[in-house]
């Protein structure tokens, strides 16, 4: 390889390397992150982002470029050169794309231990009324929501406990035994929820959350989080359901402390006197 | 050292098989004839296939559900990933390539078990017949392609069940296919070719059958199992009789997910002929190729919870397969590079073979990236069962495996037909293919990440212009069909006669006339040592006997290279 | 094509398809044994999921008897060495003491079929009763099954095999052998099915 190809091939994987970082951080394919676990997630969803398109462009430069420059131009005969093998280069892109993974795995479980997958559920599940059987059967979900999660602040969690069926949602507020459709929470406060279905697999899904969990029949799961920003975002149910699971939508109202409360002593007092 | 296979003297029972067109219409034993079978067969429910695709495009176009009922939509989806799955991709890319050219390069006149094979293709039409037949009986299937219980046990039980007993059909044929490939290539190859002399596809076909072998009767069993709580009233798969939905979940993917392989790796093995042939050089790395295939067949059994993150998975389980998942890339990885490296310094004709080949790489790579990106816990949480999902696989199966069969096609048809195809009109056909793909698929990625789940006949009108933009890219889609078609049926009458080795290639089935006379070869088998010696050694002049010179002498120089 | 094939004239091989077919017969039937023993794995693997997360109520657990299961196992085990027995007799060309042997297997095969009807009516459960009776009558039935083809196989050998216009020789073993690795298969699995439901 001559002195000129060589800069110009380091040159040219510095430019992609750049464009690809430049792209990561600057193309925003997601939705407005409204909780402590979309900060988190788009964090990732960069790095990722980064990678991919270096990878991915990288890539289509070889293929384009071969294409062009080792055409067959017309009347040219013979054979290109009989290379077989090269076992420095075979030993290159095994060890890159292995290099890659490893980061990308250790990054990946440090993002899902910050959103709190890694921690366990049962003391992220704390409601009291439950019994040890029930829990015991809690299949999975994500844990706390919140990168500084410690018990203490599980232990100021709001519970709520949420139904799915075809083809609605449906949530119960065990402090003020309210029932509603719509799904109200106050900013910056966990959240923990329990969920469970009735017929089929439903899933909760709010993208600006970027959470989302199956609500399975017979195995309650559970989702905890933190909305951080106010505002009225659509729950989606994620998993085929039924002919109508395209309608299967609901909203999550996440409003300030005052706003919450409000509501809140609106309908416990509808639901005391209705029961 | 070597030994030949002289002509076999005991062929009365092929002499017995109707001769022209009629024999592709007949329990022939032919394993070319049954591989024509398969292709066109596959072909006609890839129409089939798109036509729902289509339907299911149009739909789609606007934000309410207007063009069919819900519960027709799930039916046309169900449909469409069940049909281009289990009636296209996996009969073509290993019925229909894997018999034509699978005894050619162990050097044999036909597969182990002739009969097995014929059986196992005639079990495709009922099949697929029966599975469409179901929509117009009672409503076809509409959990999905995944068959979720109790999703599938509470929707009209008449479609499931159609639809269950097509799959075990189905399956049955694929083990059956299975069984035969893995004793073709391990028992029948001819005395004096060694394993890492045979091409690429044939690991490709080893690695896919040892695939389905192991995991389809997973599959078989748990259908069983479902149609038991369907009929019988069991409660295996019914959280109100006691049972667990998620261990279905498990059992389907412990053969799904291999099934991904088995719709990929074939064309992996599909790609490895074709480029080498076109860039007039060796196939880089064959070693290596070979290890990577066995590592993803390995990596392939250990990888099925990543459909499951979201599903109530224990947190250790999902770390595992997200580093289980993602190691994937690493041999896959292998390979693409290995392909640019046999691109790289060669002499490439630009055909439309290539072409598609080429495409393909591209598009793997895009689908193999968000694959990868999916395969991380945290992303997956939020992008699982979104279009970002739909964008991933169709960049994989559609970008992937379909572009590779269109690139086979391309490449083989002169094989088949002893006519050229228009290469004009390939050229036309690959771009508008690639062009309608992308418009599609690409914009998919954008509407998952911002909130439009799968599976769904109305959506939030923030979306529609996305959609729209893909309904435009599958009509070109569809479009694109059309001169492909006119050109194959075509040149079938007109097209200029190929002669028996156009592109002066080296592996043994153009080391025959085309099309190739019943049992192979007019005399003996060749001994094709060196499937991939193309190029050009500077080193050793004398080795260079395989060099692309005038058509017209080419056969002379398709000595095989001793060792 | 002649240019390929210049030096290897020399070698003669005996091209004989018939004989050469027998062979991958054999390995055929192995793959697809493998391929059915991971039919088995997957019901197994259902098995013990439901065990590990399911637990039933205090009420639903039986304990199963084991006096006819374990001479179900016996029965089982002993038709094994007896088809063995068959085998060698046919490669000794006696073809009489390999009916009579074959017969023996058949029987035995047939008493396990009984015997395991037999329990059937005698468990305290029925089919749809909860997960794990299912699974357990899906486990034992499918093997049933097994069974059931493997005894009209061998009962089909039997009548082939009858000397001396039989089909089954010493020439033509592969039906004999065919069916005895079957059989074998389904005993085996009945061992680990037999540790796994009865005595785990
Ligand atoms: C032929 C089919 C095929 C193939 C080959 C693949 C290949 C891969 N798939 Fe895909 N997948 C599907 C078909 C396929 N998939 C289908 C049909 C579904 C949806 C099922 C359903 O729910 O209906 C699905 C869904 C799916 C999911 C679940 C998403 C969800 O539902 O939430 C995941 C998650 O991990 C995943 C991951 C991967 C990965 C990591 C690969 C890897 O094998 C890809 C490896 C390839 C590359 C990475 C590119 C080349 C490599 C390099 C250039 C080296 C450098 C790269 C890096 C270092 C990253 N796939
Ligand atoms: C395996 C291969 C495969 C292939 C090749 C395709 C091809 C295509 N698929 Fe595929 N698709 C799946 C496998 C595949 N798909 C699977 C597994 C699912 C999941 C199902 C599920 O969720 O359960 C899915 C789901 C799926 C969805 C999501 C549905 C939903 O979740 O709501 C969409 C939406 O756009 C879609 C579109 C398309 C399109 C436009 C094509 C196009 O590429 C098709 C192009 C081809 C044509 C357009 C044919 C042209 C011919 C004609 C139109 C003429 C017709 C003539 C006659 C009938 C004689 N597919
Ligand atoms: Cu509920 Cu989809
Ligand atoms: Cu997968």
């Amino acid at each position: 390889m001559s002195k000129s190809t060589a800069a110009l091939a380091i040159g040219s994987i510095i430019t992609l390397c750049l464009l690809g970082i430049w792209i990561g951080q600057n193309v925003n394919f997601l939705p407005v992150d409204a909780s402590t676990n979309a900060t988190v997630y788009d964090e990732l969803f960069k790095a990722l982002f980064s990678i991919g398109s270096i990878l991915f462009f990288g890539m289509v430069g070889l293929v384009v470029y071969s294409l062009v420059r080792f055409r067959r131009k017309p009347g040219e005969k013979g054979d290109g050169l009989a290379i077989e093998d090269n076992l420095p280069l075979e030993i290159l892109w095994t060890a890159i794309p292995t290099i890659v993974i490893l980061f990308v795995g250790l990054y990946s479980y440090d993002i899902y231990d910050r959103m709190g997958g890694m921690q366990s559920l049962q003391t992220s599940a704390h409601h009291d009324h439950q019994e040890m059987e029930s829990i015991q059967k809690i299949w999975g979900g994500i844990g706390s929501g919140s990168i500084d999660s410690t018990n203490k602040n599980l232990k100021d969690s709001i519970p709520i406990e949420v139904t799915a069926m075809q083809f609605a949602f449906l949530f119960h507020y065990p402090e003020g035994d309210i029932l509603s459709g719509e799904l109200h929470v106050p900013v910056d406060k966990p959240i923990s929820m329990r969920m469970e279905s009735k017929d089929v697999i439903h899933a909760f899904w709010v993208p600006e959350f970027r959470i989302k969990q199956d609500v399975i029949p017979g195995q309650p799961t559970i989702l905890n989080f933190t909305p951080t920003k106010t505002g009225k975002y659509p729950i989606i149910c994620a998993e085929l359901c039924g002919p109508y699971h395209g309608g299967m939508r609901s909203t999550v109202v996440v409003e300030n402390e005052n706003d919450y409360q409000a509501w809140h002593e609106k309908n416990s007092k509808v639901s005391v006197t209705s029961s | 050292m070597t030994i030949s296979i002289p002509p076999s003297s005991s062929d009365q029972s092929k002499k017995l098989q109707p001769e022209g067109w009629l024999r592709y219409f007949s329990f022939s034993l032919d394993h070319k004839v049954i591989g024509i079978q398969y292709l066109v067969c596959g072909f006609i429910f890839y129409l089939i296939g798109g036509a729902l695709a289509s339907a299911i495009r149009i739909e789609l176009v606007s934000p309410i559900s207007d063009f069919m009922p819900r519960d027709v939509y799930n039916q046309v989806l169900t449909l469409h990933g069940t049909i281009m799955i289990f009636l296209w991709i996996v009969p073509v890319v290993n019925g229909a390539f894997g018999n034509y050219l699978i005894p050619f390069y162990v050097g044999a006149r036909d597969m182990a078990f002739p009969r097995l094979n014929a059986v196992a293709f005639w079990m495709i039409p009922p099949a697929g017949l029966l599975l469409i037949s179901s929509y117009f009986i009672n409503g076809a299937a509409q959990s999905g392609w995944t068959a979720y219980p109790p999703l599938s046990i509470t929707t009209p039980a008449a479609g499931q069940l159609i639809w269950i007993l097509s799959v075990l059909l189905l399956g049955g044929s694929s083990i059956f296919g299975g069984i035969n490939f893995i004793a073709t290539i391990l028992k029948l190859r001819r005395p004096g070719l060694r394993l890492m002399q045979l091409p690429m596809y044939c690991w490709a076909i080893l690695g896919t059958s040892i695939l389905v072998v192991l995991s389809t009767p997973v599959l078989a069993g748990t259908l069983v199992l479902l149609s038991f709580d369907i009929v019988a009233h069991t409660g295996f798969f019914n959280p109100t009789l006691g049972g667990n939905v998620v261990v279905y979940q498990h059992l389907f993917w412990f053969y799904s997910h291999p099934a991904v392989y088995i719709m990929v790796l074939p064309a992996f093995g599909l790609v490895s002929e074709i480029l080498p042939v076109h860039s007039r050089k060796p196939l880089f790395g064959y070693t290596t190729m070979v290890y990577s295939i066995m590592a993803i067949v390995v990596l392939g059994f250990l990888v099925w919870a990543h459909h499951m993150f979201t599903s109530g998975t224990p947190p250790w389980m999902r770390l595992f397969f997200t580093i289980a998942t993602s190691f994937i890339a690493v041999p896959t990885g292998i390979k693409f590079f290995n392909w640019v490296a046999t691109l790289w310094g060669g002499k490439i004709s630009i055909n439309s073979a290539v072409l598609f080949s080429c495409g393909f790489i591209v598009n793997f790579v895009l689908g193999g990236i968000t694959g990868v990106a999916l395969a991380q816990v945290p992303f997956d949480v939020h992008a699982h069962d979104t279009y970002f999902v739909v964008a991933h696989f169709h960049y994989i199966v559609y970008g992937g495996s379909v572009f590779v069969i269109f690139s086979s096609i391309y490449h083989w048809y002169p094989k088949f037909t002893g006519r050229m195809l228009n290469d004009s009109i390939g050229k036309l056909h690959f771009a508008l293919t690639f062009i309608g793909f992308n418009l599609c698929f690409a914009p998919q990625h954008w509407l998952g990440l911002n909130g439009m789940p799968r599976r769904v006949a109305e959506y939030d009108p923030q979306f529609i212009f996305f959609n729209q933009i893909s309904s435009v890219g599958a009509l070109i889609m569809a479009i694109s069909t059309l001169p492909f078609l006119w050109n194959v049926i075509n040149s079938a009458f007109t097209g200029p006669l190929a002669g028996d080795n156009p592109w002066s290639a080296l592996t043994p089935e153009w080391l025959t006339s085309s099309p190739p006379p019943i049992e192979n070869w007019e005399g003996e088998a060749p001994l094709v040592s060196k499937p991939y010696g193309y190029g050009e050694n500077p080193e050793k002049p004398n080795l260079t006997s395989n060099i692309l010179s005038d058509q017209s002498n080419s056969d002379s120089e398709e000595d095989e290279v001793k060792k | 094509m002649t240019t390929l094939t210049q030096n290897e004239q020399s070698s003669q091989v005996k091209h004989d398809q018939d004989s050469e077919h027998g062979d991958y017969r054999m390995f055929g039937l192995a793959t697809f044994l493998v391929a059915d023993a991971m039919t088995f794995a997957g019901f197994f693997a259902a098995y013990l999921t439901y065990k590990a997360v399911n637990p039933l109520l205090p009420d639903a657990i039986y304990e199963l008897e084991l006096p006819l299961p374990t001479l179900n196992t016996i029965l089982l085990l002993v038709s094994s060495a007896t088809f063995h027995r068959a085998g060698k007799a046919l490669h000794s060309n006696n073809a009489d003491r390999c009916q009579r042997w074959l017969l023996v297997t058949a029987s035995l095969g047939i008493a396990f079929l009984a015997s395991q009807m037999l329990e059937y009516f005698t468990l305290p459960f029925g089919l749809t009763d909860n997960v794990f009776a299912s699974t357990f009558y899906a486990l034992t039935g499918f093997h049933g099954l097994h069974v059931t083809l493997g005894a009209i196989m061998i009962l089909i050998v039997w009548w082939q095999a009858r000397s001396p216009n039989g089909r089954i020789t010493e020439q033509n073993t592969f039906p004999l052998e065919a069916a005895e690795l079957y059989w074998h298969f389904v005993d085996g699995i009945w061992v680990i099915l037999f540790i796994i439901l009865y005595l785990l």
